[in-house]
């Protein structure tokens, strides 16, 4: 096997291609990341950024308390955010649970929203620790029930003990498994992984095996998708495709909470990757409380003061 | 898709600028003569007339810091300077925003630089320094270090008011008081500072601001009532400043030019290298006498490495520089303009290869883009003389002993970097260089606690830091 004629897959061809990697320095890592945090977006292009970034949110709901009800309503939110403004665009995603799958997709197809992919969580989301059977299982049940993303997470347990071939074996085995019918999205959990050297190494894990996209975070450890991680990530993605010419999408997921963070990662994006990555097909962000602030700014820039929140829907 | 960010401009109707200044002596504003426009190197438009200083005025100035000195400021317990030290740095932090957008204003450096890093590192300067005013006992110069007297400081128009910060603090500090000149092209927030000294009470007569060219400068140098020169500029006036004070009394601290070698290792964090590089020599357009203007990088990385570096320049966003989204603003003036032109057409005529990312430069004012020169060697002019513009010359080396070699062939020896993931290379490489600043995995970071100056031709002395004080103080017994 040859992947991207790269690597053969095997354990020493894996770690010796990832050991040849330049190091991230962390201090320059983060200095870069925060000068562009400085970045002032204003006016027209906040507008502008505001609605790319709607159209990028990965609506989600990982809760053990989520039911039917709950995921409905938010596949309402999905294909309208703003239900008194059709000009305001659907979401990238519905992220859900494995068993909300079927709800989700019939609920979409029934509102409109046929053009919302749902995206489900798989492989023992959010640990990962689980017999490869059972992920794959996992895996297989949310595609047949009708997702078309499936964001996997790595066993980060191979991956801190230097096991790089079986966590690219597995990555390889879930991308056969969703073939043609659904997106991989592989979750790395960087605040697992905890240095920058680690994120880089396993973004260049994901993306020869065959991953869509790489993903920073379940939500479920703090830190998530902090700026300096996506810059790593998007250096990643901008890297591989002058090595392969293939276009890898990038989803931090965790922690951004508020337009001002939104915009802070298009920033990076435009600056990093570069401005082809600025689109749902290439950059994605998880999120649930981000909706209604960027949905909240939107309307102060057209009415030019700060609504209630009660002027946006809760789910 | 396209994300264009719209204009962010800063506002600048928080500056109030006068049509014209006389000085600043004894306390007071006094009216000048000789007035000449003062711009803004962005747009030419005329911000102001300057005074050009002559010999009376400095004179003034002079019989106005000594008496100073004499009957106030060397009476002053070090404790009693720290207050009004502290009180000035107060104020430098309350009105930061001001001196941000004049300084952008007078300067063409970008507000995001003035508002980032200038400012805050003029008023962490000022607090240093007042800590230190109480302990000079501890400075590891004898019991009760005595101060020189008056102090003649002339400053260039790069950094401006940090300048500024760099000779007037350590002079209060140690118990001198001041005379100084700024650059021509830049006296607008050394005047805006000499209201603060009003606002802060600071006793009349210990600083005197005298503003001017080259004419005054030489006055303040040559001025018999002067006991200490600190100098920040060319090397070539430096040279002058060392013969006219050679066989007077006259100490003296000289920080001058420098060619700066960023050394990159094929093991080096590659884009924080890149990031390093950029930041290295299009921080305030090259206008860095430690600017990081020659790139040396290991053979086997260096075509990878400048494709990256490439892509990274494509992003520098060139324009207003009251723009809060530029980075790289305005060429000071069209004299430093035409330098930096002449240099790099020298690069052309001798056959290295130039590249600029596309840009779009206005037709008003002072622009140059971000160029680098690659296929340099050691023989060419454009690797050996101070460009001080945005113009990055790029070598290769084979082994770590020719780095080093090619990074020390230079008069100058300001600063260096050292670039590599293994620390046993990096500690062997920042021992080898003859600099007095060696960053490692990072460039152009200052410090008021760490000394700053240069080997060979880039200067006497340091500044800043305990090693700074030692200019301005007679050991003690």
């Amino acid at each position: 096997m040859s992947f991207y004629g790269i690597v053969d897959g095997s354990e020493s061809s894996l770690k010796h291609f990832l050991a040849q990697l330049p190091g991230v320095d962390q201090v320059g890592a983060e200095a870069r990341a925060a000068m562009l945090a400085t970045r002032s977006i204003k006016t027209t292009s906040k507008r502008w950024a505001i609605d790319t970034a709607i159209s990028m949110v990965d609506l989600t709901t990982l809760e053990g308390a989520d039911t039917a009800g709950k995921v409905r309503a938010l596949c309402s939110k999905a294909v309208r955010p703003d239900p008194t403004d059709p000009t305001v665009p659907s979401v990238g995603a519905i992220c859900v649970y494995n068993d909300m799958v079927a709800i989700a997709r019939t609920h979409l197809d029934s509102i409109g929203g046929q053009h919302v992919p749902v995206a489900a969580v798989s492989t023992a989301f959010p640990s990962g620790r689980a017999s490869m059977e059972v992920k794959i299982q996992d895996t297989q049940d949310a595609i047949d029930a009708g997702a078309a993303e499936i964001d996997m997470v790595i066993d980060r347990g191979a991956f801190l003990s230097g096991q790089f071939g079986l966590v690219f074996d597995e990555i390889v085995k879930i991308r056969e498994v969703c073939g043609d019918r659904a997106h991989l999205k592989v979750i790395f959990e960087t605040g697992e992984l905890v240095t920058y050297d680690n994120v880089r190494k396993a973004s260049y894990l994901a993306m020869l095996a065959g991953a869509d996209f790489i993903k920073t975070s379940t939500g479920k450890v703090a830190p998530a998708a902090t700026p300096p991680v996506v810059l790593v990530m998007l250096e990643a993605v901008r890297d591989f495709y002058s090595m392969t010419n293939r276009r890898i999408g990038v989803k931090p997921a965790g922690g951004i909470r508020n337009t001002k963070d939104a915009i802070k990662q298009l920033v990076l994006v435009n600056e990093t990757a570069g401005p082809e990555w600025l689109t749902p097909e290439l950059f994605r962000i998880g999120a649930s409380a981000l909706l209604n602030d960027l949905l909240m700014q939107r309307m102060k820039i057209d009415d030019g003061y700060y609504a209630s929140p009660n002027y946006v829907t809760i789910d | 898709m396209t994300f264009e960010y719209a204009p962010a401009p800063e506002s600048r109707s928080i500056v109030d600028i006068k049509a014209k200044y006389g000085h600043f002596i004894d306390g007071k504003f006094v009216t000048g003569k000789n007035h000449f426009p003062t711009i803004n190197p962005a747009t030419e438009e005329v911000l102001s007339q300057i005074a050009l200083g002559g010999a009376s005025d400095v004179d003034k100035a002079v019989a106005a810091a000594q008496k100073a000195y004499t009957k106030t400021w060397s009476k002053l317990s070090g404790k009693e300077r720290g207050k009004y030290l502290y009180r000035i740095a107060r104020i430098l932090q309350e009105r930061a925003r001001e001196f941000a957008v004049l300084e952008t204003l007078d300067n063409g450096k970008p507000i995001r630089e003035t508002r980032d890093i200038d400012i805050p590192l003029v008023a962490a300067h000022f607090f240093y320094h007042a800590g230190w005013a109480d302990k000079l006992d501890y400075a590891g110069l004898g019991k009760s270090p005595q101060p020189h007297g008056v102090a003649g400081q002339i400053i260039p128009w790069n950094f401006p008011l940090l300048m500024l910060a760099w000779k007037i603090a350590p002079a209060l500090a140690t118990g001198n008081t001041v005379v100084l000149k700024p650059a021509e092209t830049t006296s607008l927030t050394a005047l805006l500072f000499a209201q603060v000294c009003q606002e802060a009470e600071l006793p009349d007569g210990v600083v005197n601001i005298v503003t001017g060219d080259g004419t005054t400068g030489s006055a303040i140098v040559n001025h018999p009532g002067i006991h200490k020169i600190a100098f920040t500029g060319s090397t070539e006036v430096g040279k002058r400043i060392a013969r006219a004070i050679a066989g007077t009394e006259k100490k003296a601290t000289l920080e001058l030019g420098g060619k700066g070698a960023n050394v990159v290792f094929d093991d080096a964090p590659i884009d924080e290298a890149v990031e390093g590089i950029v930041n290295g020599i299009f921080f305030n357009q090259g206008h860095v006498c430690c600017a990081g203007s020659r790139l040396i990088l290991q053979e086997g990385i260096a075509d990878e490495f400048i494709e990256k570096l490439k892509v990274r320049m494509a992003k520098i966003r060139i324009g207003d520089p009251l723009d809060k989204n530029t980075d790289l603003g305005a060429i000071n003036s069209r004299e430093q303009l035409l330098k930096i032109q002449e240099l790099a057409g020298v690069g052309d005529l001798e056959g290295a290869q130039r590249w600029s990312p596309a840009c779009t430069l206005s037709d008003k004012g002072f622009w140059f883009a971000p160029t680098i020169f690659t296929g340099v060697t050691q023989a060419h002019r454009i690797a050996r003389e101070e460009i001080f513009g945005p113009v990055l010359s790029i070598l290769t080396f084979r082994t770590p002993q020719e780095a080093i070699e090619k990074a020390n062939n230079t008069p100058f020896g300001l600063s260096a970097g050292v670039w590599s993931e293994k620390g046993s290379r990096i500690l062997w490489a920042t021992q080898q260089l003859r600099a007095g600043v060696v960053w490692a995995n990072t460039f152009n970071k200052f410090d008021s606690a760490s000394p700053f100056g240069g080997y060979k031709e880039s200067g006497w002395g340091r500044e800043g830091g305990k090693h700074g004080l030692s200019a301005y103080l007679k050991e003690g017994k």
